[in-house]
Parts: structure tokens; C-alpha cells; sequence
């Protein structure tokens, strides 16, 4: 019986990366490597303003002083940042008006990945802003979302067409001098999503980007910035797929949120890049510096994270609670299989009074992998009356894998209250016993169990995405559970 | 006496020392001893003293501590030393074996190492050196091996005596040993305190640490412990810290517990400038266990650290951990507990709480219990919280006319009884069952030069009733 079941296990964690396809479309690229050239480059090819070029050239030359961060659970290859392109676009040949001109090639990778542009634009009344290979390819819905004054268009777009918004809030939250990567993205980001809900908004549609790394050697390095004025709220969702490569793919990408006075913003994602073959070769590394401030009092900011890919993962989407009375929160469901490593979770830094935080995480973890739960929770002297709680757990499928958890709590006031709790187990065999007994095959039965522990997160997710985030789970342990 | 002046490059100043006074250093090792000294030297000048980019001491600065001129005792203080004069244990009904270690060197009286009818050796690490080599050589220096702390290396390096104390195979020590670290110097003082003790299979000891210091001058011990636990053994270990201000106590203890051996430990802090606790535990044996507790009352400008590393390396095993704190005034705690659970390391139980009271907004608390597994069959959990005193249960006590005072010396008593309450010598319990109200209530202080050393019976608690409110 435990043969069989451990039989069963190993073939459940065994499954294939489905999204393994490569699109053949002509790129422009940067040259490989590293220079200020290369910054200049992208400047001059997204015919950016001077101020920009700036903030990139000083990102770089602060860049060139720092060293990669070593501090995290994650052992890789060291990355050449000399052997990496930093800029690929689609060739564009022409400006584009519908959708019926974009290249049905493209139409084709966005129909494979289940997320066709008309269904979505017909059906699920999502806007989706799709991002190959660091260029924006095309966006919906912005005349729809036009009428409330909302702004939701690719970062390079709303550089030309609103600078000063762009000016005004960009690297407020992650500084260019943040760390290592965040650095880099400043220095050569490409293209990401720009998205702004003015006072008293709420934005009707669930806004959604896709991004996929096509190129080879392309590292990619999106920005996102998000800023909810005075009582706005929006969802956002944004996910990610990669081809399967046999060499490391790089990402760096920053996402910056900004929720003023009863502002809310819930931001969703899902990540599923190439985590790798099963014998560790190849895959993404993600490097990701994410990070919302509540700069008002009253508003809200919660992420949601499902991640399943990638060889590497370095990622802590945080709050910092400014205002008073501001709410943060964190879901994250990360899943392991294989030689995956993933070093993610949160920090939550209370500035303002009575402030609230949650952090739900659930790391799942099988094959050889490393998954790692690393988090802070920061209450300052002056943010009396605050409240965080922290639950983290791991369960471990298969004795070789690895989990760790390390919280870092620092509490500076008498007034707040700080709870963590964490647990590590294995799929009990009471509760593979019950589900057999019932009649539910031990494939199903896991299925079953894991979709349920990891539940507490999926609901926060918006439908698409939690349909979405439970094959996915399915698939990175294989295809048949769920 | 010879003494030496330490410069204020500390680090340079203590190598050119451990150059020319080799000859005094190496006077009692044996080659096993010199080879594990040398080899020490050579760490500590590669890693230094620790500062607060390192991972492990990013809660604890020590740059202050290490800025005085020290000085350092580099011969035994002699025959002739009174121990009952500068120090008397008094606690009522508690028959312990007194070992005492003056400014880092053992006191004795008669003969450096006493040898029980039972077989039990304790005495002298210098002593010991020459007298069982072969022990020696088999565990001094072994469990800290591995460390890559400076501070470690430096007392590798430097430690001259300590305690040493074996406990051969089948022997169940009927009394409670009792260390006894006292300082008592007219000047700064470094020290670099070492013990060793061996449990043999199927032993029994209990042991009680204690630290104090007798005069105020600013003092840096840098004490390590080497606890080796044979089979089927246990050890019930306590270590009373109750230090002036101006004292830096560095206390690592490195356990090693062979299979089927049990271990007990308690740290109480009550007083001290800064008290960092190092307690690493190596499950080398299956089915042992260990149960790691501490208590920390904490006010002014007193800071503690506790650090723990539970190293499961066999399938098996148990352990658990329970840091309960209260910081008051501007004080400031630190936790960091780490559980590994290694490969194949299958059926550990591991468990692990810090919990912390702030009572005022200047106190901090930096809590990290951090788990790191890589086997699958284990029940692993931990939990961390910093609040403050129930104010429901404040509210309930109140209205029941006890004062607002009373009432939150009860609820912390309360808080912190959950730890004393492990303590399994019952003398010994109710006597820091006493220690700790007494704290919570102001009275005592690091004057008490020893925490057992009170002859004044703790008074029954009364609680003043408002009758008029009944």
C-alpha cells in the first residue's frame, strides 16, 4: 500500500510543464550584455523623455556598485549579466487599431495559453494588457475604462502620454537604490503596465496583464505601477507563463502599488514561468521586488499569489502601512516540484496607528525542491495599536524535498499585538486513509487535500484566476490531480 | 597574579598577546589541548568578534561592550581563597554540590578534582587536562568543532580552566551540582569561561548554573559549556543569570545527546547589562529528546538574546522549546530559534513558542523561530506573539478589588509561571518561584549577589482589598 502510494505520489509530481511551446515571430533586440549603451539603447527605442533616461542611467551606475543579495535559501549558477539580451520586442510593422492586425501568430500563443483576447474581451469583460517578451502588445477595453478616467495602458504608452503622472509616482515606493534587482529593472526595464484609478472610482472590470518570456537569452524586466487615488478601488490580476528553455531565463520585474486615503487595491497573481525539466535544468530565475505603500489612512492593499513556476523564485510582494488605519494583507500558495527553489513571502511594516495585517501562507513542496517562507512583520514605536497575524504552513510531499520558514518579528510598542504560528507536515495518511475508504483513488485523494489546504488562499483570488490557479496547482503536480 | 592590560584594538591586541604569554597559555595542555588551542587561534583571527552584519547577531551589538579597556587573569588565584567568604549559598532545604569558578578559574580547597565513592569526577578542567587525557580527548572540543562564531574561537583559544565533571557509566548523582561563575575583580575584566561534562550511560545528573558577579566593574564573560549525554542518560541543567548592568554575559552551550538520553535545560535571566544565551542541541541519537525553556525579565536598559539551534539529525526524535519574556523601561529581547530537521531525519517532533510581553512603548522585542526541514514524516510547528497584558483579564481581576498594580504583577507572575513551573527540583522552584515575584515587584536586584543566596524567606503575597468596593 505505501508503495503504491508512494508510487502514485512520484507520478503526481512528476507532470510536464504544458506551456513548453515557442512562438517563431521576429524580435528586435538589444545586443547582448550590459552598458550604459544598452540602457541608452531601450531609452532611445521607447523614444523616452530625458528625465527617465536619467533615472535609468543613475539606477545603473548605482547597480554597478551593488553586489547579488546571497542571504536568501536559494542555490544558482551565478548569473553573467554580460550573456543576457535586455531588450526584445516583437517587430512592430505597423500601428495597430484592432485586434484582427495583431500578428495571428501572437493570437495563436495567447488562444494556447487559454486566454484569447476576443473571449476575454467578449466573454469574461476582462481588460487584458499582454506583455511578450517586454513590449505591450495590445489592450483592451481602455475606451471602456476611459469613460471613468481610469488610465490602463502599457508603461511605455502612459510614459508618452501622461509623463507627469508617471513622473509623479514612479519609484515612490521601490526606489531605484531598493536592492540589487530592483537596480537593475530601473536601469533596463522594458515595458510592464501603468494603471490609475482616479478619486472615487471603482473600477468595474478586473484589469489583467500576461506575460511571457518567447525570446531566448531574453531576460525580462517589466514594471507595473499602480496607483488607486482617494476612495478608488481596483483588481488587479496579472499572470505569467514561459517556454521551455534549456538555459536560465532571467526576470527582474518591480511592481509598485499606491493606494491613497480609502483607497483599495487587491492584487492577483499567478505565476507559472518554465520552472525547469526534472533534472533541474534550465528554467526562469525571478527576481521580483513588489511592494504597495497605503499611503492614506483607510486604504487597503492585498495580495494574492499563486506560484507555481520557475526554477528560482526571490520574491516578497510587502506593505508598508502608512496611513492610519490602513490594511494589508498577503495569500500566497507556493508550490515546489522537481529542483525548483522558492524563497518568497512578505513584509509588512507598520508606520501608521492602528494598523492590520494578514499573512496567509501555504508552501507546498515535492520532488528535491526547496521552498522557503521568509517574512517580516515590523511595528514601529508610533503605530500604536496594531494588529498583525501570521500563519504559515508547509506540507511536504516526498522525503527529499525541503521547507523553511523564517519569520522575523520586531515589535517596538506595548499597544500592538503580533501572532505567528507555522506548521510542517506531510499529507496525513488518516486523511488518505479516509478519502480511500470513501471510494476516492490516492490520486484524487491528494488532489483533493492539497486543492483544500491551499483553499484558505484561492478564495481571495477573483474566478478567472482561481479556476485558472487550481488546474495550475493540478498541473505542477501533475495533470490528473484536482 | 599576573594581569594584562588589553588594548583598545581589541582583537590585534589579544592576538599579540596569545603570542607572547603562549608560554603561560600552553603551560597545562596536553598536545590534544595545544593542537585544539592552536587550531581556535587561527579561527577567531580569521573570523574576529561578531558584529551586527552577521545574521546571528543582528539583534545584539556588541560594539559597546567590546570599546573598555579589559584586563585579563592569566594565572589561578591560588590556594588560599575562601570561597564561603566572598560567596554563601543559603537557600533553605536545598542540599546542592558546590563547585565554584573565581574570575574564571576553579576554586578548590583541598584537591583540584574531587572523585566521588560513586566514580563521579568534579573539578578542575585544567587539572583535567593532565589526569584523563583520554577523555579530553575525546569531547574537549568536539561540539563546538563545527561553530563558526568567533566568540567561540576566541574562548577556545584563551580558556585556561573551568569545570569539569564526568559521570561514569550507571550513576545516578543524588545531589544537585551547582556552578557557581562569580566575578569578583577591582577592574575591568574579560573572562573566558570553560566547562566540560561528560554523562556516561544510563546516567543521571542535575545541575545548576549560576552567574554572578560581586563587585560593579564592567566585566565580559564569554562562557562555553561542552554537555555530552551518553546513552539512556539525562540531564536536568538550569542556568540563573542574575547580573549587574554593567556585565556582558556570553553563555553557549553546545549539548550533545546520544541515542535514548533525555535533556532538560532552563535558562532564568532576571537581571543583567546584556545576556546572550547560545544553546545548540545535536539529536546524534534516536529516540532523545530535549526540552529547552527560558524565562527573561527584563527592565532599564537590560537586553537578552536568546539563540537556539536544535539540530534533528536521526529519525526519531523530540524536542521542544518555550521562551517566555517581559520587557519593561527601555529593554529589549531578542529570540531566534532554529530547528533543523535533517534528511532521513523521519518521525521528529518538533516544537517551538516564543512568547513577549511589552509593558512599555520604549521596550522591543526581534522574535525569528525559523524552522528548516528537509524530511517529510515530521510534525513540526512554531509560534511567536508580542502583546500585552489581557486587559479582559485585568478588568476581571480588578473588579474583584485588587489594585492595578497587584493585578499586573498576578497576570505576569501568571505569564512567566507556565516556564518556572518545569522546573522539576522543587526547592529549587519555589525558590525562583520567589526570585521572579520578587522581580516583578521591584525588590530584587543584582545587589543579591547570588540568585540562591537570599536568606530571607520569601513573605506571602497579600493582596490589598478595597473593602469599601465589596
Amino acid at each position: 500500500m505505501e508503495k503504491e502510494q508512494n508510487n502514485i505520489l512520484e507520478e503526481v509530481t512528476q507532470g510536464d510543464y504544458k506551456y513548453g511551446f515557442y512562438t517563431d515571430i521576429e524580435m528586435d533586440t538589444a545586443p547582448m550584455g550590459l552598458s550604459e549603451d544598452t540602457v541608452r539603447f531601450i531609452s532611445a527605442k521607447k523614444n523616452e523623455p530625458e528625465w527617465l533616461l536619467e533615472f535609468r542611467l543613475k539606477a545603473y551606475r548605482h547597480w554597478l556598485t551593488l553586489t547579488e543579495p546571497n542571504w536568501a535559501h536559494l542555490h544558482h549558477a551565478p548569473i553573467n549579466y554580460q550573456d543576457i539580451i535586455f531588450y526584445a520586442a516583437p517587430k512592430r510593422k505597423k500601428e495597430l487599431t484592432s485586434l484582427d492586425e495583431v500578428d495571428p501568430d501572437l493570437l495563436d500563443t495567447f488562444n494556447k495559453l487559454g486566454i484569447s483576447l476576443e473571449e476575454q474581451k467578449r466573454l469574461s469583460g476582462v481588460a487584458v494588457d499582454a506583455v511578450i517578451d517586454s513590449v505591450s502588445v495590445k489592450t483592451t477595453f481602455t475606451e471602456t475604462l476611459s469613460k471613468y478616467g481610469i488610465i490602463f495602458c502599457s508603461f511605455s504608452e502612459a510614459v508618452q502620454n501622461h509623463p507627469d503622472l508617471v513622473r509623479q509616482y514612479l519609484a515612490t515606493v521601490v526606489p531605484a537604490t531598493d536592492n540589487f534587482f530592483a537596480a537593475l529593472n530601473s536601469a533596463v526595464f522594458s515595458d510592464g503596465s501603468f494603471c490609475y484609478i482616479p478619486k472615487g472610482v471603482r473600477c468595474p472590470i478586473e484589469l489583467s496583464t500576461y506575460f511571457r518570456i518567447n525570446a531566448a537569452n531574453t531576460g525580462q524586466f517589466e514594471r507595473t505601477l499602480i496607483v488607486a487615488d482617494e476612495g478608488a478601488y481596483v483588481s488587479y490580476m496579472e499572470g505569467c507563463t514561459a517556454p521551455m528553455r534549456d538555459e536560465n531565463q532571467l526576470h527582474a520585474a518591480i511592481v509598485e502599488i499606491i493606494a491613497m486615503k480609502d483607497a483599495e487595491v487587491k492584487y492577483s497573481t499567478v505565476q507559472n514561468w518554465y520552472p525547469g525539466d526534472k533534472n533541474g535544468l534550465g528554467g526562469v530565475y525571478n527576481f521580483v521586488t513588489k511592494r504597495g505603500m497605503c499611503k492614506g489612512s483607510h486604504s487597503k492593499i492585498s495580495w494574492t499569489q499563486v506560484e507555481t513556476g520557475s526554477a528560482i523564485t526571490w520574491k516578497y510582494p510587502s506593505v508598508v502601512l502608512m496611513g492610519d488605519y490602513s490594511v494589508g494583507e498577503f495569500y500566497s500558495v507556493a508550490v515546489t516540484n522537481n529542483f525548483q527553489q522558492a524563497d518568497t513571502g512578505t513584509k509588512m511594516m507598520h508606520l501608521g496607528k492602528n494598523t492590520r495585517s494578514t499573512i496567509i501562507s501555504k508552501g507546498i513542496s515535492a520532488g528535491q525542491s526547496n521552498n522557503s517562507y521568509r517574512g517580516l512583520v515590523k511595528i514601529i514605536k508610533r503605530a500604536e495599536n496594531s494588529r498583525n497575524y501570521s500563519q504559515c504552513d508547509s506540507l511536504l510531499l516526498g522525503d527529499k524535498c525541503g521547507a523553511h520558514t523564517f519569520p522575523y518579528i520586531k515589535a517596538e510598542n506595548h499597544s500592538s499585538i503580533i501572532e505567528h504560528e507555522a506548521t510542517t507536515s506531510k499529507i496525513s495518511d488518516d486523511q488518505l486513509f479516509y478519502c480511500n475508504q470513501r471510494g476516492i483513488s490516492t490520486e484524487s485523494a491528494i488532489g483533493l487535500i492539497v486543492n483544500g489546504y491551499a483553499k484558505e488562499v484561492l478564495q481571495h483570488l477573483p474566478m478567472e484566476f482561481a479556476v485558472e490557479a487550481q488546474k495550475l496547482l493540478a498541473i505542477s503536480l501533475e495533470g490528473s490531480v484536482g | 597574579m599576573e594581569h594584562i592590560q588589553i588594548e583598545t584594538d581589541l582583537k590585534s591586541s589579544l592576538e599579540s598577546i596569545f603570542t607572547e604569554k603562549s608560554p603561560t597559555l600552553f603551560s597545562k595542555d596536553t598536545p590534544y589541548v595545544a593542537g585544539v588551542r592552536k587550531q581556535a587561534f587561527d579561527k577567531f583571527a580569521q573570523l574576529g568578534f561578531p558584529t551586527a552584519r552577521q545574521e546571528r547577531w543582528r539583534g545584539t551589538d556588541l560594539s559597546k561592550s567590546l570599546a573598555p579597556d579589559y584586563e585579563f587573569i592569566m594565572e589561578a588565584p591560588g590556594e588560599n581563597v575562601d570561597i564561603e567568604k566572598i560567596f554563601q549559598c543559603e537557600v533553605p532545604h536545598f542540599e546542592t554540590f558546590l563547585v565554584a569558578q573565581l574570575n574564571g578559574w576553579y576554586v578548590y580547597r583541598n584537591s583540584p578534582l574531587t572523585v566521588l565513592p560513586s566514580g563521579v569526577v568534579i573539578g578542575s578542567l585544567a587539572k583535567a587536562f593532565e589526569q584523563y587525557p583520554d577523555l579530553i580527548k575525546q569531547h574537549y572540543g568536539k561540539y563546538t568543532e563545527q561553530s563558526a562564531e568567533g566568540l567561540i574561537a576566541l574562548n577556545t583559544a584563551f580558556a585556561q580552566d573551568g569545570i569539569f565533571i564526568y559521570v561514569p557509566d550507571n550513576v545516578t548523582v543524588p545531589d544537585v551540582i551547582q556552578m557557581v561563575n562569580i566575578v569578583d575583580f577591582d577592574r575591568n575584566l574579560m573572562l573566558q569561561a570553560r566547562n566540560l561534562v561528560i554523562v556516561g550511560k544510563n546516567s543521571h545528573l542535575r545541575l545548576v548554573q549560576c552567574d554572578d558577579s560581586i563587585n560593579h566593574k564592567v566585566t565580559f564573560i564569554n562562557s562555553v559549556s561542552e554537555v555530552f549525554l551518553d546513552k539512556d542518560s539525562s540531564l536536568d541543567h538550569y542556568k540563573l543569570q542574575n547580573k549587574d548592568e554593567h556585565s556582558t554575559l556570553i553563555n553557549s552551550l553546545y549539548f550533545y545527546q546520544e541515542s535514548g538520553s533525555s535533556l532538560s535545560s532552563n535558562a532564568i535571566s532576571l537581571n543583567g547589562g546584556i545576556i546572550r544565551n547560545n544553546t545548540t542541541v545535536k539529536l546524534a541519537g534516536e529516540h532523545s529528546s530535549a526540552n529547552i525553556y527560558g524565562v527573561y525579565l527584563m527592565d532599564r536598559n537590560q537586553h537578552i538574546d536568546n539563540q537556539v539551534f536544535i539540530d534533528h539529525m536521526v529519525p526519531n526524535c523530540q524536542s521542544s522549546e518555550m521562551f517566555k519574556g517581559i520587557l519593561d523601561d527601555h529593554a529589549s529581547g531578542v529570540f531566534n530559534g532554529h530547528v533543523m530537521v535533517r534528511k532521513d531525519a523521519q518521525h521528529t517532533n518538533a516544537y517551538q513558542s516564543n512568547k513577549n510581553i511589552l509593558l512599555t512603548d520604549k521596550a522591543t522585542v526581534d522574535t525569528k523561530p525559523f524552522l528548516e526541514i528537509y524530511a517529510d514524516d515530521v510534525k513540526c510547528s512554531h509560534g511567536a506573539t508580542v502583546g500585552q497584558l489581557d486587559g479582559d483579564a485585568m478588568f476581571y481581576i480588578r473588579s474583584r478589588g485588587i489594585s492595578e498594580a497587584n493585578a499586573q504583577i498576578l497576570l505576569m507572575y501568571a505569564f512567566a509561571a507556565e516556564v518556572v513551573n518545569k522546573i522539576s527540583i522543587p526547592e529549587l522552584r519555589q525558590r525562583i518561584d520567589d526570585m521572579v515575584k520578587k522581580r516583578l515587584r521591584g525588590e530584587l536586584s543584582y545587589c543579591d549577589q547570588c540568585v540562591l543566596h537570599c536568606s530571607t524567606q520569601e513573605k506571602k503575597v497579600s493582596f490589598e482589598i478595597d473593602v469599601t468596593k465589596i
